[in-house]
């Protein structure tokens, strides 16, 4: 008994923070709309910050309560200068945009942090006064712990507050049920936007600090928290601050006595309440539904034509160039080629989704990963030759995508995006913690090509031609019966489902189909680099994927291939110049959507009104 | 300032690609109870909207009292002395009957005709035994009194009711006729969208028939009535 109340304590105080970051998060949402993924990075500057305060002031207990309290308001002036940098000009932007747009701040954030503190964690002193721990029940309970809950106790009776007791709380609750008519009614939505941006980055920068004296400041905070709190949110109910608090406590406490009782599989278990809860409530425990509205009906697509001559010379073009570029290029340059051709198909089956059936997916790097562990782990542990490697690659994908997309396929919009990454995020970590079977860090090394294939120009050529065919084949898909179902519920669900189509089961299939073809590339991937590392499952691959899809422009086929090409060139040259390559490319995300939301194929339009096939 | 409390001229707006007005010309004196009639779709809410900025507009232009309002935000246009009574009358469902009252009071010291909370639950009884209820819980017409004393918090010169009878039961709607004309009264210029042609004809003083995006004729409310043409086309209910 006395152990139970022990660990409900410690799950407790993990709590305070996953709630102050998750009600941030989840404020922003409500008001704005948009998913802030640079949630993470605001919670790990304000751990950084308090570091270096609590290093000047932080000798005596007010000191150090204060340094906390300057870091949360530092980081809500950082909120400010990135709202009205860069989010005032996206809320138009559709979800995907945002998403991406706000982990280029993730990126940049990143660099920038690692530039100013370096890349060693940083560990703060405790508290003073609060160093100590106090006797209950048996237990030595940190007394740090239960300050944390006294604050997590406290911020939430202050926000209810707030919200209920002041008109500028009245006004973020009326503008989260319905922004329009709160403009309707003369109240400046950029004022109240900001507001809660500041609101929100000052709660995750005060849950960062508040972190300090129980952890180490390190680099990993950003992506690890973000995750955890997309499932508080999602769980608890977008928007919804009880619902915040709720599935905070929740969580923790399933990972205090998870850890106790299961500590292989409290990703699992984590991963069972979020499906659970989405399956049966898909709008969170303390969500309200939403429900689509005449504004909400997108534009539509232009609709897509088959290739006329131009655009079929077009496609020989490139065909030809592929089959004729490696006798132009050098042993390298050919490594390059296979890694452009491979990226092509991941990048062309993530359009697949997000073109063709509409759907947000922010976790595709979850099915590439699988592929290529597939074929490495077949190599490794069944010692495999090449062909049949790859074989499996295709099935590894589907597969995965089979179990994850019928969850995934239930939910729409921001939440699909969420629950694909969270997907993701565990096929990471599985990857990552398994060390007997994947090997963990370390990777699974020796997936070489066989030997007949070894040479660079004859796997370019294999991977080349195996990969064209599969991109022919998704493009094909797009014109049989079954693609025309499939825009039809991506342009309008409802009147879909009204003629007789089963929406559920076709965007299934896609998200099956498209993380097979994701496997094939990720099973040539694992060949290419002669390795397979968990890093292939990671966010950061979803992301250039979807940076490759996005340079390419939506609403061509033959966009993510060019978004490829560029893109594989773009990080080739800029990991040979600088270090900073993360800021880079966090840069260039962010200046691509709002700059060039129609990427580059949509930059030829601007010329010629004919556009790509 | 200008006789006109609201003058468009050669509005077009859209609704992404598609357009929804076609160079749509009204005024509205000041004043009056100027009622939009027309058939479903043909673009009576899209003129509320594009007067409030809540659509796209393409070319043309409306002013506010003679003050060029095209293309402002719509809280700006607010600010300048409209109110607007949305369709379905959108009411913040999870906010009490006061909370939405105070969404919609102006803070800026803006006061030609100060409507406090008193005198809105004078104008409308039923609403001030429910102070504290949620909005989402009352009924249709206690919604619709609620909406339109929300606008008038922000004492608005012109007030754009949008459908203001729909879905309500008849004995509801003689109050709501009875409310518009209070606010006749005193002063308020009233620009409404209607398909109950009884009600439109017992409040307003003027109409413009809109079809297929423009007006196709308007004037005061007795000659249009006395059309024929009009009459047997869109005045039949």
């Amino acid at each position: 008994m006395s152990f139970i109340v022990a660990q409900a304590i410690t799950g407790l105080a993990s709590a305070a923070s996953l709630f102050l970051i998750a009600v941030g998060l989840s404020i922003v949402f409500g008001v704005t709309r948009v998913v802030n993924f640079a949630h993470g990075s605001l919670y790990m500057l304000g751990a950084y910050i308090a570091f270096s305060l609590v290093s000047v002031m932080g000798d005596s207990f007010l000191g150090y309560l204060l340094a906390l309290l300057i870091a949360a308001v530092a980081v809500g002036l950082i909120g400010a200068v990135i709202e009205t940098a860069l989010l005032r000009r996206i809320y138009k932007a559709p979800e995907l945009f945002q998403l991406l747009a706000t982990f280029g701040v993730v990126l940049i954030v990143q660099d920038l942090t690692r530039s100013v503190w370096g890349p060693d964690d940083l560990f703060a002193p405790r508290m003073p006064g609060l160093d100590g721990a106090v006797d209950i029940l048996g237990h030595a309970i940190p007394s740090y712990d239960l300050f944390l809950i006294g604050v997590s106790v406290g911020v939430l009776g202050g926000l209810w507050l707030l919200f209920q007791k002041t008109r500028f709380g009245v006004l973020l609750r009326a503008a989260t049920e319905d922004r329009q008519m709160v403009a309707a009614l003369g109240i400046d939505q950029r004022w109240l936007f900001t507001a809660a941006f500041v609101l929100g980055s000052a709660l995750a920068g005060l849950g960062g600090a508040l972190q300090l004296p129980r952890q180490a400041a390190s680099l990993s905070m950003d992506l690890n928290i973000i995750v955890d709190a997309f499932v508080v949110v999602v769980v608890g109910g977008m928007g919804s601050i009880v619902g915040a608090f709720v599935a905070a406590v929740l969580i923790s406490l399933l990972l205090a006595f998870g850890l106790v009782i299961f500590p292989q599989i409290t990703l699992v278990l984590i991963f069972l309440v979020m499906a659970v809860t989405l399956v049966l409530k898909p709008s969170g425990l303390f969500g309200k539904p939403e429900f689509a509205t005449a504004e909400d009906v997108r534009n539509p697509d232009p609709p897509l034509r088959p290739s006329d001559r131009l655009a079929r010379i077009g496609w020989l073009g490139l065909l030809g160039v592929g089959l004729i570029a490696p006798l132009l290029f050098s042993d390298f340059g050919v490594v390059i080629l296979t890694e452009i051709a491979i990226l092509a198909l991941f990048a062309a089956s993530l359009h697949f989704l997000i073109w063709g059936g509409g759907l947000i997916t922010f976790g595709h790097a979850a099915y590439f990963g699988l592929g290529a562990y597939g074929a490495g782990l077949a190599v490794f542990h069944l010692s495999a030759g090449m062909a049949p490697a790859l074989l499996l690659a295709p099935l590894a994908g589907a597969l995965g995508a089979l179990v994850f997309g019928w969850f995934c396929v239930r939910l729409t919009g921001i939440y699909m995006a969420m629950l694909t990454l969270a997907f993701a995020q565990i096929a990471w970590s599985a990857a990552f913690q398994w060390i007997d079977f994947t090997g963990g860090d370390n990777g699974i090394l020796g997936v070489w090509p066989s030997a007949w294939a070894s040479d660079p120009t004859t796997f370019y050529y294999l991977a080349f031609v195996v990969c064209a065919a599969m991109i022919w084949a998704l493009r094909h898909v797009m014109f049989a019966p079954f693609g025309y179902t499939l825009r039809a519920t991506r342009d309008s669900a409802l009147r879909a489902a009204s003629i007789g189509v089963d929406v559920t089961r076709h965007r299934w299939l896609a998200f099956t189909l498209a993380g097979a073809a994701a496997g094939v590339s990720g099973g040539f991937f694992a060949f290419a680099k002669g390795s397979v590392f968990p890093e292939v499952l990671f966010v950061s691959t979803s992301v250039d994927g979807l940076v490759m899809v996005l340079l390419g422009g939506l609403q061509s086929l033959a966009g993510p291939i060019l978004g490829a090409i560029v893109f594989t060139e773009i990080e080739t040259e800029l990991t040979r110049l600088t270090d900073l390559w993360q800021l880079a490319l966090g840069v260039l995300i962010v200046v691509l959507v709002v700059a060039l939301p129609r990427g580059l194929a949509g930059l030829s339009s601007l010329f010629t009104r004919r556009t790509l096939p | 300032m200008s006789d006109h409390a609201l003058r468009i001229t050669g509005l077009n707006a859209f609704y992404g690609a598609a357009q929804a007005l076609f160079d749509l010309d009204l005024e509205v004196p000041k004043g009056s109870v100027t009622v939009l009639l027309g058939r479903n779709g043909a673009g009576k809410s899209t003129t509320l909207k594009a007067i409030m900025g809540l659509v796209d507009i393409g070319a043309g232009s409306v002013r506010v009292d003679g003050e060029e309002v095209t293309g402002w935000p719509a809280y700006q246009v607010n600010r300048a002395g409209v109110g607007y009574v949305p369709e379905e009358r959108r009411v913040f469902a999870g906010l009490s009957v006061d909370e939405n009252l105070l969404v919609g009071t102006r803070v800026d010291g803006r006061v030609t005709r100060s409507w406090t909370v008193e005198r809105v639950f004078d104008l409308f009884p039923p609403l001030a035994g429910l102070r504290d209820r949620l909005a989402g819980q009352l009924s249709g017409g206690e919604q619709q009194m609620l909406t339109i004393a929300r606008t008038l918090m922000g004492n608005p010169d012109i007030i754009l009711l949008d459908e203001p009878s729909e879905g309500l039961a008849p004995v509801i709607v003689q109050q709501i006729a009875a409310t518009v004309k209070t606010l006749s009264a005193e002063g308020l210029t009233v620009l409404l969208s209607e398909q109950n042609v009884r009600f439109a004809t017992h409040v307003a003083d003027r109409a413009a028939v809109i079809e297929r995006g423009r007006v196709l004729v308007s004037g005061p409310m007795a000659e249009i009535a006395a059309d024929e043409q009009v009459r047997d086309a869109y005045l039949t209910p």
